[in-house]
């Protein structure tokens, strides 16, 4: 009987560990073949030799890359609206999330309340796209900074953060110290808030880095606009990457190339997420849990 | 340091019997429940009292006025007809000109059933995967591979929706894409899977099946392990299996965000992500691909017919807000759990 039952849990066992090895080798093996392809050989990338590991070596597809002036702008671009954008949105984040968590705050109920009615309810694209020009905020370089300022679902979170974390009486300790609301931000509540700062850093720099639909609407300068809108006109119209004359010898080497190049812009593309991702992971599931606990 | 400074008197405080030393007198300092507790004042106390926080608030006001308050204000211009010289509130009233012009348009029941048919399909598809993911990685037995595997799950999330749909495009190229090397290699004859119309949702589900599955099994999982371990405890002494154990234990501990999710699911029935559609949409697939929010970028904003595309957006959300209501209700009844 003993026999039996563990028998059947040492099957279990292995059906688990197959369905999870296999979930996590669907979700790897674009991603190794990407890399893999960006790195190979263009003949054996065109002619489908390239299945999972490299063929050949060769970085000529990045060398490409670096030397196209648009997609250098466009990485310069989204780099400063990623690290400007996310400066704003976490600052302003958190100084209104704080201001919530404080239940002394007069008139909380009415301004929490203004804040999740438009999450519910929006204007839609056309009337937001209307008010934008209105206020003369059409394709200037802050547009996409300030776009987007907060979203009201990390406010929220911020502030069950630090009503759920913070100890009241630190905050009442700190008053009695002579503490105005201001120093008890700046010198209390911002040293003690990090996971969240974290958990608001990788929500709103990932959105900036991967955002591509405010781009697409409100900016029309070539020179403003972020990676990802080069990245569609290469990747997804299938456009050729401009380069100066001199970056590939020929046409044909060039149509030999474009396979090779977009796999390595890709890679370049990701790279940045790639690189956070290791340091941020362990926030993940504590950012989805303070979330869930008061939608 | 104040925080030191300020735990110590408190320290002190208590050793004293709330006597406080601080060489201040004690009138002059901030009531001690100062923080902490609500209390009825009036609007010039009130003002006076929470002015800083106030500032701290106003960034955050003003730009949720002007981005979400004003245009929210604007959809009046869908039943006008809108005329930028004369703005949102003096342009002339038409009433429902607007929406009868759209249920009567050729378009509208394309639009609909395509907006439709890839929700649908997402509930059936893509729904479910992420509650599957999360109820077997919880019967990991070894902690290390269940980390991997989860991280490895979780790193699609993190690719951009244009690079996934470049990803799509480069994988799918019927000369040199991978997976119809795939199809040659076992003998079959490769399909232009972007030139196909039959292909777009297939293609459209997959993708986001393979970008959100691990991401969204986060939720699941946190549910997880919110449940009662001494449930397992007294299943396993009554002798229950493993399997058992998930559908009499798991599956019903985390019903409840099951159907949150569930309910929020159907709430975004008619409206479907811009990004994602108007990437994939060219010319072959555009019949099954114009759904209502490309609809309303390409005529809004593209060809210039503010009125009528704000009246769809309008009816859009109308149609989302019935059906949050009513699925609502119905889970409320059935299941008694409920958004609100």
């Amino acid at each position: 009987m003993n026999k039996k039952v563990y028998g059947s849990e040492k099957t279990f066992n292995i059906m688990v560990n197959l369905i999870l090895l296999l979930c996590g080798l669907i979700a790897l093996y674009p991603l190794i073949f990407v890399i893999s392809a960006s790195v190979s050989d263009p003949t054996a990338v065109n002619s489908g030799k390239v299945t999972f590991f490299p063929v050949g070596f060769n970085i000529k597809g990045y060398k490409a890359i670096l030397k196209s002036k648009w997609i250098v702008t466009g990485y310069r671009n989204s780099l400063f609206y990623t690290v400007a954008g996310t400066a704003l949105n976490v600052s302003v984040t958190l100084m209104a999330g704080y201001a919530l968590s404080r239940k002394d705050l007069y008139g909380r109920k009415f301004i929490t309340l203004f804040m999740m009615f438009t999450m519910w309810f929006s204007g839609g694209i056309i009337t937001t796209y209307l008010v934008v020009n209105k206020i003369g905020l059409y394709n200037k370089w802050y547009t996409l900074i300030i776009m987007g300022l907060i979203s009201v679902y990390n406010v929220i979170i911020t502030r069950s953060f630090i009503s759920g974390s913070i100890p009241l009486e630190l905050q009442e300790a700190a008053r009695i110290d002579g503490c105005s609301d201001f120093q008890i931000f700046g010198r209390l509540i911002l040293p003690l808030s990090k996971p969240v700062v974290a958990i608001l850093c990788l929500y709103y720099g990932l959105g900036h880095w991967n955002s591509y639909f405010n781009a697409l609407i409100y900016l029309k300068d070539k020179n403003l606009q972020p990676l990802q809108i080069f990245l569609r006109e290469i990747l997804v119209q299938n456009e050729t990457i401009q380069m100066s004359s001199d970056a590939l010898d020929s046409l044909i080497e060039r149509a030999l190339m474009a396979q090779t190049m977009k796999y390595s812009l890709i890679v370049v593309a990701s790279l940045p997420m790639l690189i956070i991702y290791p340091f941020l992971q362990k926030f993940f599931v504590k950012g989805v849990m303070i979330g869930s606990v008061k939608g | 340091m104040v925080v030191i400074n300020a735990v110590e008197v408190k320290r002190q405080a208590i050793r004293d019997n709330g006597h406080i030393h601080t060489g201040k007198k004690v009138k002059d300092m901030p009531k001690k429940k100062d923080i902490g507790i609500k209390r009825n004042r009036t609007f010039a106390q009130g003002m006076r009292h929470s002015w800083q926080l106030y500032l701290l608030l106003l960034p955050a006001m003003v730009y949720l006025l002007i981005f979400h308050y004003a245009p929210l204000y604007g959809i009046q211009i869908a039943f006008r007809d809108y005329s930028p010289g004369l703005g949102f509130s003096e342009s002339p009233f038409v009433g429902l000109k607007h929406f009868l012009y759209f249920i009567r348009s050729p378009q509208f029941v394309t639009l609909i059933r395509n907006t439709v048919s890839l929700n649908v399909l997402r509930l059936v598809f893509c729904f479910p995967f992420p509650i599957f993911l999360a109820l077997v990685l919880n019967e990991a037995s070894n902690a290390k591979f269940q980390k991997l595997v989860q991280n490895l799950t979780y790193a699609p999330h993190f690719i951009s929706t244009v690079v996934l749909c470049g990803m799509i495009v480069s994988f799918t190229s019927p000369t040199t894409g991978i997976i119809n090397t795939f199809i040659q290699a076992f003998g079959g004859k490769p399909i232009d899977f972007m030139g196909q119309e039959s292909w777009f949702r297939p293609i459209y589900i997959l993708s986001d099946m393979w970008k959100d599955t691990g991401w969204s099994s986060i939720i699941y999982l946190a549910a997880l392990a919110g449940i009662d371990p001494s449930l397992h405890e007294a299943a396993q002494i009554d002798g229950a299996s493993r399997l058992q154990r998930i559908l009499y234990i798991n599956i019903p501990g985390i019903a409840s965000t099951i159907i949150i999710l569930l309910i929020m699911e159907f709430g975004k029935m008619m409206s479907l992500g811009f990004e994602k559609v108007y990437l994939l949409q060219n010319s072959l697939n555009l019949p099954v691909s114009e759904v209502i929010s490309t609809y309303v970028y390409k005529t809004g904003l593209l060809g210039a017919k503010f009125s009528y595309t704000t009246a769809i957006d309008v009816f859009n959300s109308m149609i989302n807000c019935c059906l949050l209501l009513v699925v609502n209700k119905i889970s409320s009844k059935v299941s008694e759990t409920s958004l609100f």
